[in-house]
């Protein structure tokens, strides 16, 4: 067995896990696993470690197996460690008709990765997605909880330099929110 | 009870029988082909599309036909339904398809494969496959691994036909490997190295319908159609113990549990039956094995023959076959 | 200007705030159906409304409420479908963000009707900020009496929760997202049993996309006829119409049912024509699993008629020549677009989202979109097309759900209507290397060179 004691929730998440526990009928408290891996991915560094997701099999009480099957599904769940920024951007149909495909070589260029990739310093990760529902402001880009819009090459500069200066891991439930 | 008519054939089963069901009732030709349907493991079923049927008048009451073919393993009869299953072209076309489906990942490594033999995809493709592929990307492949001493994962041919995990959730109470990442990526896996451990763990062999669960105590040990299948008892405290021996001389090579011509096992046995008595002085053996389902096994006929029975199938299977064409013969245009 | 009863307060400041909200006549529809009318009629009104789903299938709303399993001594339970995520389609996005207490009204005034006391709103993961103006909105509620126990003094009590995704577009499909909802992977259920019978947690449940639980308001606030009123046959009421590509005007529309989709197009009231001035290829019209048509046969069917926006007119002509309304995510093409790389994009997507269940969708998704990926690279060669073709046929209603169909029609129809622009990449694997190709030399067909 994993070792799962150095990971734990803080007081403010558990009470939060508490609360989400409620929602659903006596028995039925498998139906938290998708909250509360959202809330250990944002907690525990942005990505979802083996040790991270025994410990959420210990908190609903079902066998890791069962968290490990449905953490690879779900695209937002990352098994591996990413940047402090993970630049998700948008490539199907719509996005691409209003030009994602250049949005995406203008981020590869800028900063030196391809697609998939984190640089080197660990800042960013850029990985490309499908559709986010965000069709008639496109292209466009989600990093943690925000969507970017209407992006142009000089939209996403001044976002990537914005970013540089934040320190912490964007991730579904945080957000890292940049005003242009 | 239900009145239920398969490609001409009337029957009439329990309310709540399957389509599939069903038709092993009246048994032969008729039966459609099950990769991922196993009896007697709840809620199996569904996923394969190998068992695909035409129902052509959905009941006595409500005659309409069903828009689309039905996965005829989790579909229900209905007093009055009729069904095509080799009688119908459509059927037939789709069942080729899921069949190419199937294999333009499947790593064709027959030659080297312990299940070859008694592998029901080698035998579905055989019946439906085309011997040209038209598949030209490289085909996807993951690494052999070992999960637990006793058993080998070759994900490479696996068909995602999920029963080892329905095996593992039924048959144990802790399992330890499932289905992960999802679409064409998905994988029989434990995520991290972890050992498949529980008495009833082997039956994950027996129940995979291609190699890709395969025993290791028996890998590479000898092609099984050069074995000689035994019925064979012993007491046990944990399974029924009845399992059969498949004998070298007097070597006992391998243990599995009895399957049935459907290739499906009714009474599971413990892994102690399994691994951890090839010594045949440790089991009463009843007699030779039949094996009726199609495989090269079954032409290791070395058994009485029952004269009887087998002219009795002929007959039955004639008066089914009067007035219809007959199948196409094997159309292999390699 | 259209009537419009779902957005008509969109530009409102703070409506999405409670005060505002029911400064605005919010909560009407609470009030009058708990204080004045049965469940069943309240259902009655949805029925004679002739309200279809909005999430795709178009099929009736009231039917399907119908069919939910009264009899059960298991709880029932009303889930909202919000996993927007069918390519093309933000409208749900759109109006939670903008206007939540509306979902919030339809999801109380529908759980009467349907006596569930515990509902949830399935809200896609990725739409994190969406939730939390949602969970904002429901405390809003909550604090105002609209939800809880006894609510308005009655003696009806409802709680509400919101639940997020993990990215998974499958769970769209109302078993996946059941299943979903109760933390498993989301694999759609093998049917029967129906939701209706053995849904959430095996017990009776009704699975609403977020703008037809939306359209429930002023159908109880007006009565189910009027709404009928509205729209052309079969297709009633309003519908919010997803615009986006190469038009000038792209964003959420709320148009009658009945609109000339040639006036959706080039009406300043909406899409306001094609960008930069240029000429319309192709649209796909109801989210990206519903056939894509050129031009001539999105502005008129086959028989010559003009082209409406209502469920019968866009399918009038079946797949040869239709297509369908589906969740409303019109996507339009100008004369530059390379229909193959278009259509690659889908091709890609959904092989990205087969759940991996069943084996024709589980292969023949990745199957089609590397062929499809061949042919715009310009590695195809004969015998590819008709390959796609064979391949999407042999997908195509053999699946355990309509994932299946979602990837097959795109590429049946593209190839029906745009077989030329697949033997151009083939016969010319040089001319289409740059992306760009059509931007830099429109494709133009050969037979009408010849012909012309």
């Amino acid at each position: 067995m994993t070792d799962t004691k150095t990971i734990e929730f803080s007081a403010t998440t558990k009470a939060l896990v508490d609360r989400i526990l409620k929602r659903y009928p006596e028995g039925r408290q498998k139906s938290a696993l998708l909250p509360l891996l959202h809330l250990a991915q944002a907690e525990f560094g942005g990505w979802l470690s083996v040790p991270t997701m025994d410990y959420v099999a210990s908190v609903l009480n079902i066998k890791p197996i069962e968290v490990y099957e449905v953490a690879s599904f779900y695209t937002m769940y990352n098994l591996n460690p990413v940047g402090k920024c993970l630049i998700e951007v948008c490539r199907t149909g719509p996005c691409m008709l209003r030009g994602a495909n250049d949005i995406i070589e203008h981020i590869e260029n800028k900063l030196g990765i391809k697609e998939g990739e984190t640089t080197a310093d660990g800042k960013f990760t850029l990985k490309t997605v499908e559709c986010l529902g965000s069709c008639g402001t496109a292209p466009m880009l989600q990093c943690g909880a925000d969507y970017y819009e209407n992006l142009t090459n000089e939209k996403v500069d001044k976002l990537i330099e914005k970013w540089n200066s934040i320190n912490d891991h964007s991730t579904y439930m945080r957000s890292n929110r940049v005003e242009l | 009870m239900a009145k239920v008519t398969i490609d001409g054939i009337e029957i009439e089963v329990p309310d709540g029988t399957s389509i599939l069901n069903a038709a092993r009732m009246i048994g032969g030709d008729v039966v459609p082909p099950a990769m991922c349907y196993y009896s007697t493991l709840k809620e199996t079923g569904g996923k394969c599309r190998v068992c695909l049927v035409k129902v052509t008048q959905g009941s006595a009451k409500d005659p309409r036909p069903m828009p689309k073919l039905v996965a005829s393993c989790r579909t229900n009869v209905m007093d009055g339904m009729v069904v095509q299953n080799i009688t119908s072209p459509e059927v037939l076309e789709a069942r080729k398809g899921v069949v190419e489906f199937l294999l333009i990942n499947h790593p064709l490594d027959c030659p080297i494969c312990d299940q070859a033999g008694e592998c029901d995809l080698q035998n579905l493709a055989y019946e439906h496959g085309a011997a040209k592929t038209r598949y030209e990307e490289d085909r996807r492949t993951f690494e052999k691994i070992d999960i637990g001493d006793k058993i080998k994962l070759h994900m490479n041919r696996c068909i995602l036909c999920y029963r080892c995990t329905f095996v593992a959730d039924q048959l144990t109470n802790n399992r330890v490997h499932g289905v992960l990442n999802r679409g064409d990526h998905s994988e029989i896996s434990t995520y991290i190295e972890k050992a498949v451990d529980n008495d009833f763990s082997g039956n994950m062999i027996d129940v995979c319908p291609v190699g890709a669960l395969t025993d290791k105590t028996f890998r590479f040990k000898q092609r099984v159609w050069f074995t000689n299948p035994m019925d064979a008892h012993r007491d046990c405290p944990k399974c029924s113990g009845k399992v059969v021996l498949w004998m070298k001389g007097e070597e006992v090579l391998r243990v599995t549990a009895r399957k049935d011509q459907y290739a499906e096992v009714k009474e599971y046995i413990c892994n102690e039956c399994r691994y951890d008595h090839k010594d045949i002085t440790h089991w009463k053996v009843e007699g030779p094995r039949h094996i009726d389902r199609g495989s090269v096994i079954s032409q290791n006929h070395y058994e009485r023959i029952d004269l009887q029975k087998l002219k009795k199938e002929v007959e039955r299977q004639l008066e089914f076959q009067k007035g219809k064409p007959l199948p196409e013969p094997n159309s292999l245009n390699a | 200007m259209a009537r419009k009863l779902l957005l008509q307060h969109e530009n409102v400041p703070g409506i999405n705030t409670f005060e505002v909200y029911r400064k605005n006549g919010g909560y009407a529809s609470v009030e009058k159906a708990l204080k004045s009318m049965t469940p069943d009629e309240v259902m009655e009104e949805v029925k004679k409304s002739g309200l279809r789903g909005r999430g795709g299938a178009g099929f009736p709303a009231g039917m399907k409420w119908s069919f939910l399993d009264r009899k059960s001594e298991k709880p029932r339970y009303l889930v909202c479908n919000a996993d927007e995520s069918e390519p093309g389609t933000f409208k749900d996005r759109y109006l939670m963000e903008k206007i939540p207490h509306l979902l919030i009204e339809g999801m109380i005034t529908s759980s009467y009707s349907l006596g569930a006391n515990t509902s949830y709103i399935y809200v896609r993961g990725e739409y994190m900020y969406v939730i939390s103006i949602l969970e904002k909105a429901i405390e809003e509620a909550y604090a105002a009496g609209f939800l809880g126990k006894n609510i308005l003094g009655t003696s009806y009590s409802l709680d509400l929760y919101v639940q997020p995704g993990g990215g998974a577009y499958i769970c769209g499909e109302e078993t996946a997202l059941l299943e979903s909802l109760e933390g498993k992977r989301g694999n759609p259920r093998l049917k029967p049993p129906f939701p209706a019978i053995a849904g959430l947690y095996a017990s009776p449940t009704v699975v609403n996309n977020v703008e037809t639980i939306a359209a429930v308001v002023p159908i109880v606030n007006q009565g189910g006829d009027e709404y009928a009123k509205i729209g052309v046959g079969k297709s009633t009421g309003t519908k919010l119409i997803s615009a986006s590509g190469h038009i000038n005007k792209p964003g959420v529309y709320e148009i009658e049912l009945g609109l000339p989709v040639e006036e959706f197009i080039y009406s300043e009231e909406y899409c306001g024509g094609i960008w930069k001035g240029r000429k319309m290829k192709a649209v796909v019209a109801g989210g990206s699993s519903v056939p894509i048509l050129p031009t001539d046969l999105i502005l008129k069917t086959a028989k010559g008629e003009q082209r409406l926006m209502t469920y019968e007119s866009l399918s009038d002509g079946g797949f040869v020549s239709g297509t369908m309304l589906g969740s409303g995510g019109f996507i339009v093409l100008d004369e530059t677009a390379c229909i193959v790389q278009h259509l690659h994009t889908f091709a890609r997507f959904y092989h990205h989202e087969s759940c991996g269940q069943c084996s024709p969708c589980r292969e023949g998704t990745g199957w089609m979109e590397k062929v499809i990926h061949r042919i715009e690279h310009g590695h195809g060669h004969q015998g590819d097309i008709d390959l796609l073709v064979d391949v999407a046929k042999k997908i195509e209603g053999n699946t355990i759900c309509p994932l299946g169909d979602a990837a097959a029609w795109p590429v049946a129809s593209a190839i029906r209507h745009f077989r030329e622009e697949f033997e151009y990449h083939i016969k010319y694997p040089e001319k289409v290397k740059n992306p760009k190709h059509f931007e830099l030399e429109p494709f133009v067909s050969e037979k009408s060179l010849v012909t012309a």
